[in-house]
This record gives C-alpha cells, structure tokens and sequence, in this order.
C-alpha cells in the first residue's frame, strides 16, 4: 500500500474516477494545465486533455454556474474553489441554485457535484486563507459537507462524493495537506459518506473532532491519557448528513462530550452538537458539553495559534469535563 | 451582427443579412454604431425575401402570441380573484419570447427568466400542467414547492425557474460547454432582462462563454423596466448589445417587437454557436406594457403617457396585419382563434383546479436529497403528529397578530 499525503490521497481518487467515468470533470481557476495551487488535480491536463482538466477564468460564481449547468447536462462536475474563503462569490450560485434544483424541479433535473475546497488555518494565512466556513452549508438544505481527516479517507470519501447523487461540499484540511501522511489503498477504496469514525476508544469522555482539528484532538486525547483522562474519539468524516447513532452510542457511553472545531463558536456546528446530545443524552450526561472552538472575529494572522483551538486548549477542557 | 473586429466597418454596414436597419438616436451626420435589426415595418409589411419563418409556421406562431396574450390576462385575472398567488407575464414581449424560442432545435436548452411561460408551452409543456404549477396544489409536478410562474419541464429541456436575478446565465454556459465537449450538437439558449445585465452572473457567464467560446444564444428581453427602474438607470451603455464588444463575442440589436426579426436573428446567433463561432449576445428591444407582475402598480413610477407609444408598437396587431396583408389570416380566422384559445384556456384552468388543493405532507421532505436524510424522517413525523393533534396547525387564518 502507498503511502500519501492528503493532496496525493485527493489526486489518486480524481484520477481514479476520470478514468472509470467519462462523465467526470475538473474545473476551476489553475486546476488545469498548472494543476492547482495546491498540486490537487496535478497531471490530470496531461492525463484527460483541456476539455476535462479545464481551466477557467477567476469567477466563483461562474465556476459553480458552469458547473451547474454540465451536471444539469450529464457531466459530474468536480469544481475546485481555490480557498474556501473564496467561496462566498459562489453563495447564491450555491445556496439560491445547485442545493434547491432538484427539490424545486420535482425532481426533474438534478445537479450532483462535488465542490472541493481547501479550508482552515494554521498557515499563517491570515482572514482570507484560513477560514472554515462550513457551518453556512450545513445550514443550507440540498447540500451534503464532508471533511475528511485523514490521506485514507480523503480518497474513501472523495471517491463515494463523486458518485453520490446529491452535491456535495468537500472541505479538504489544508493545515495537514502535506503532514498528514498514512497508508492509502490503491485503487477502488470507497469510504460511505455519513459514517463516523471512533478513531480512538475510551470511556471518560468523548471527544468530537473533524478535519484538520481531529490531528488536535488526537493529540490531546494522547495528552489526557499520560494524566490518566481516558477519551474516546470520535472523527465525524461527514457533516451533513451527521452520523448521529455514533455520537449518541459514544456519550451515552461516557456521559462527557467535548466539541471541538476551528470556526467561530456561536452558531458554530458544535452548537448543534450540543443541542443534539443534549435532547438525546440528557439523563446519561454528567457534565455540561464543552466547545473548543475558534471565536467570534475574523481569523487573525499574528494570533492565530491563540485563536485555534489547539491541543493544550483541548486538553483543558477535558479536565474540566471530567473533573465537573 | 457585428464581431469585435468589425467595429470600424460596423460603423457604416448594415446590422444584419437582410432586412433594414433602423438608425435611431445615432450622432448627426454618422450612422448608428447598434442599429436595430428589423424585418417588419409597424404597418406589418416586409420583404419577403427577409422572412425565415414558412407561412405555417408563422401562423402557428401568431397563434401563440394570442395565446400567450389570452393566458397572461387570464392569470392576472385570477391572481386578482384570489386563485392563484401571483402572476408574472410578458404582455407586450411575445414577439421576443416566441421569436427566440421557436428559432431553436428540438435538442437545444432553454434556460428561462420568469417571463417565458409561452416558450416552455412551445416546449410541450401541457397547460394543465402549467397552471398546476400556478396554483401549487397536487397536479403540481414541482409538489407546491415554488410560486407561481416558477415552472419546470425537463421533457422539453427547458429549465427550472428561480428568482435570483441572472443565476440562470453561467448554468445555460455550462449546460451547452457538456454538450460541446460530448461533441454533441445543443446549442443553449438563455434569457433574461436588461436588469440582469447589471448582475455578476451576466458578467462572469458572458465572459465564460467567450474565453471558452461555448454555443451559447443570450437572448436580453430589453423590456425598458427593472420593477420600477428604467433602463438608463440600469446602466450607463447606450445600447446592451454593444456590451458584447467587451466579451469578444458577437452582438446584435433587433426589434423584439417585430417576431420576424428576432426569429432571423436568432437563427443567425444559433448558427454561429453551432459552427463553433462562440455565443452572440442578443438585445430584443421591446416593452413591459404591464406591470412587474401582480405585485405592484406600474402608475406609481411610471407615467401612463410613457406606455402609449409602445401600446401602438404592440407585437400582436403588426403580425396580424403581416399575416391580412399576406391573405394568411382573415378577421373571421381572427375571430374563431380568440374564442378557440379562450376556451381550450378556460377548460385547462377547470381540469388543473380539479387537483385537491395540497400535495402531500411528504412532499415538502422527499427531494431535498436523493434519500431523506434521518432528521427529515423525524421532522416529518413531528409535523404530521402536530397536524393531526391540531388541525389550525395548517390553517393560514390562525396566526398571532
């Protein structure tokens, strides 16, 4: 089995499924002949020709709206937004048209694409290439969100968000890019979309973690176990739909949860996190649900490891659970 | 017709293949740069030689017009009994929206604003089903989903309406750019207002569509109103059509109220998209006799003495004079179409109110996804137990305030 990073892990699935489905395509702004700033859809120009590795002008709406328009007409589309703070021109194109089509044609056209975009901080970005924006979407029906964590489920997860026959967001961590690195399956690997991973197990305490925030958390749980603090982990892999049975099975196990992700916490999705286990698992609950989280600003540039929750803020917050 | 290279040529040809160019509003002493493109003078007489269209055809067409007319006052009328939401019409466009649609092939997309309703009937959309859609109840093949005018009818390849202004463009792009790259034939058509060319979607789907030179017709219904605004304070271009220089795609201006005009144009646009000449952007120049739609009142921003000109330009009465003046079409023909059209649209609106007045409950779940997620399974469960514990749930006539 090869080892990859998540950028190769994303390459190999995009590669894997042009070839198997003439259908799919690349587009978006440098994916083609320099194959994307982040070298994701590297080789596929060379590989598929311009028709399917295309280059497109720096529009994000008319990225999506083309999209749209192919997968109305029998193409998948796999759009790369080039960061997802970049994302907002697309909002209308995304929110207003590509996750209401199918509902409000009655199901006469359909429009399943898999929007990929690099999300996140802790790359000394600052406000316009760190965010994670993946609340807006999960608040908006039609849409699926899948964060994928590891190399290993980069290529599952990518390779199920292809064929499924609803759009999805594929926010990919581009803080562990490069670092993450893991054992990948060659060829067909499909990982279902909507299934969680406990990647750590535990009986204190759960610990909910995506995307690049898991490699955190995973880190902390390692941490709390040197204090005796046992966590079980769990990496949600898909947003939307929630794997919901995995998180009710594991804190009604541990009675604790602890939430943790980059975005700003009010609105977060670890407030509905929160909600749901707490309509759920309220008489097996022993403390409060904690958040670790990003906070209420934009994302800073000088602050950033302050503004991220980070593993020794994690680490806190599971004393502080547990200790409750 | 005139490429961005032919701007110095432009300057003194004519507009297009045939018919007249109707230089209006140029400088003195030079010729308008965006002449109009016109085949029928407003007496209805024209060359011969210029009309695209087969005596049958046209008169099917006139016949359409005259039902679009009839369909919209009916729609209006009901909207205003309280039948039906909301209406938005093309009283005073049929020319721009039949003469566009009809220019097309079977195979090619049409990509809708909101005003196209007779372009998804010329589709083969049946009228029942149409005006299920109107009412939104269980005959509604889009299960009460949308307000009216939001129609959809896929076995025609025309497109589901939405109301955000211009988001229809880039998709029409994308539709046509998967055909070309399957090396199959479409060619898309897309319409929109003059308002919409102030749009980022305009922008980003003209642009597009030249740098990838995508088969693409843009069909602008320069309808001279945005709602309330006119169209000089929509944009500071003289013309809309001249905004296709910028793109380096083809633009022409033609008379929308003159069907034997905008058909000959279109046919021109979609020729060079299927030749693999790129997208032309079209500007139908015509007027919205009405208001928006049932929404407002046009006496409120617009002087009723602004709208009589253009009641004298009206689309209908010239192609009928073309067809008298021709023997294609007497005043008895005329009166046996009014009445026939009249009630094929009464028995239509008989048969789609027939429909019980909802669809159903899980209707407003399925859809959304492919599969109904968990927590949709459980919303609809908890709105059908609250439905069922207390009807005035569902009843418009309880509600605070």
């Amino acid at each position: 089995m090869p080892t990859f990073n998540i950028i190769q892990a994303v390459n190999d699935a995009l590669r894997l499924e042009m070839r198997r489905d003439p259908s799919v395509v690349v587009l978006g702004e440098d994916v083609g002949r320099f194959g994307g700033v982040f070298r994701a859809t590297s080789g596929l120009f060379e590989e598929f020709g311009p028709d399917r590795a295309i280059d497109t002008p720096l529009a994000e709406s008319g990225i999506i709206g083309t999209a749209l328009g192919m997968a109305l007409n029998g193409l998948r589309p796999v759009p790369e937004i080039q960061f997802a703070d970049f994302i907002f021109p697309a909002m209308d194109q995304i929110v207003s048209e590509v996750a209401k089509y199918r509902y409000r044609s009655g199901g006469q056209y359909a429009c399943p694409m898999v929007i990929r975009s690099p999300y996140g901080g802790g790359i000394r970005g600052g406000s316009y290439h760190s965010q994670s924006p993946e609340t807006h979407f999960i608040h908006t029906a039609g849409l699926k969100v899948v964060v994928p964590a590891t190399p290993e489920d980069a290529k599952g997860l990518l390779l199920a968000a292809i064929r499924d026959p609803d759009p999805v967001l594929f926010l990919e961590p581009k803080r562990v890019y490069r670092a993450a690195k893991g054992e990948v399956p060659e060829g067909e690997h499909v990982v279902p979309l909507g299934q969680a991973r406990v990647t750590r197990a535990g009986h204190q305490v759960t610990l909910i973690a995506w995307g690049a925030m898991w490699h955190e958390a995973d880190l902390a749980a390692r941490e709390a176990e040197a204090e005796g603090i046992d966590t079980e982990v769990l990496d949600l892999r898909t947003l939307q739909p929630l794997d919901v049975e995995a998180v009710v099975r594991s804190v009604t196990k541990t009675g604790r949860a602890v939430v943790v992700h980059e975005a700003p916490r009010t609105c977060g999705f670890g407030a509905e996190l929160a909600a749901l286990i707490q309509e759920r698992c309220f008489l097996h609950l022993e403390a409060p649900v904690a958040r670790v989280t990003g906070f209420d600003t934009p994302f800073p540039y000088t602050l950033e490891n302050e503004y991220l929750p980070r593993a020794p803020r994690i680490l806190k917050a599971l004393r502080e659970t547990v200790a409750y | 017709m005139r490429r961005p290279s032919d701007l110095g040529a432009a300057r003194r040809s004519r507009a297009g293949s045939a018919g007249v160019a109707d230089g209006t509003g140029g400088p003195p002493g030079e010729a308008d740069p965006w002449p109009i493109f016109r085949v029928m003078a407003e007496d209805g007489s024209a060359d011969p030689a210029a009309v695209t269209l087969a005596d049958a055809e046209l008169k099917e067409l006139y016949r359409r017009m005259v039902f679009s007319r009839q369909l919209d006052e009916r729609m209006i009328a009901l909207q205003r009994q309280g039948r039906i939401g909301f209406y938005i019409g093309a009283i005073g466009e049929e020319a721009t929206v039949l003469g566009t649609a009809a220019a097309m092939e079977p195979a090619d997309w049409i990509f809708p604003c909101y005003r196209e309703h007779a372009a998804a009937l010329l589709r083969g959309m049946p009228l029942p089903v149409f005006l299920a859609q109107m009412l939104g109840n269980a005959g509604d093949l889009q299960f009460g989903r949308q307000m009216p005018c939001h129609e959809a009818w896929a076995p025609g390849h025309f497109t589901s309406i939405s109301a955000p202004i211009g988001t229809q463009i880039p998709q029409a792009v994308g539709a046509a750019w998967a055909s070309r790259i399957r090396k199959e034939p479409m060619v898309s058509l897309v319409y929109f207002g003059e308002g919409a060319t102030s749009s980022n979607d305009f922008h980003t789907g003209l642009n597009f569509a030249g740098v990838h030179k995508v088969p693409t017709v843009f069909a602008c219904r320069n309808n001279g109103w945005a709602i309330s605004l006119p169209r000089e304070k929509q944009t500071a271009s003289e013309t809309i059509a001249q905004k296709a220089v910028a793109y380096g795609i083809a633009g022409e201006r033609v008379d929308g109220n003159d069907l034997l005009a905008v058909h000959a144009a279109t046919r021109r646009a979609r020729a060079r998209a299927a030749a693999g000449e790129g997208p032309t952007l079209l500007e139908c120049v015509t007027y919205r006799l009405e208001g928006h739609s049932t929404s407002d009142d046009p006496k409120a921003y617009r002087p009723s003495e602004a709208v009589e000109p253009w009641r004298k330009k009206d689309p209908i009465p010239r192609l009928r004079a073309h067809l008298a003046g021709r023997g294609l079409h007497s005043d008895a023909e005329e009166a046996a179409l009014q009445a026939e059209v009249k009630e094929e649209i009464q028995k239509a609106v008989r048969d789609a109110e027939a429909h019980a007045a909802k669809p159903p409950l899980e209707s407003m779940f399925e859809g959304v996804y492919a599969e109904m997620l968990w927590q949709q399974r459980e919303q609809l469960e908890e709105v059908r137990a609250a439905v069922a514990a207390d009807p005035r749930t569902a009843d418009p006539r309880h509600h605070g305030s």
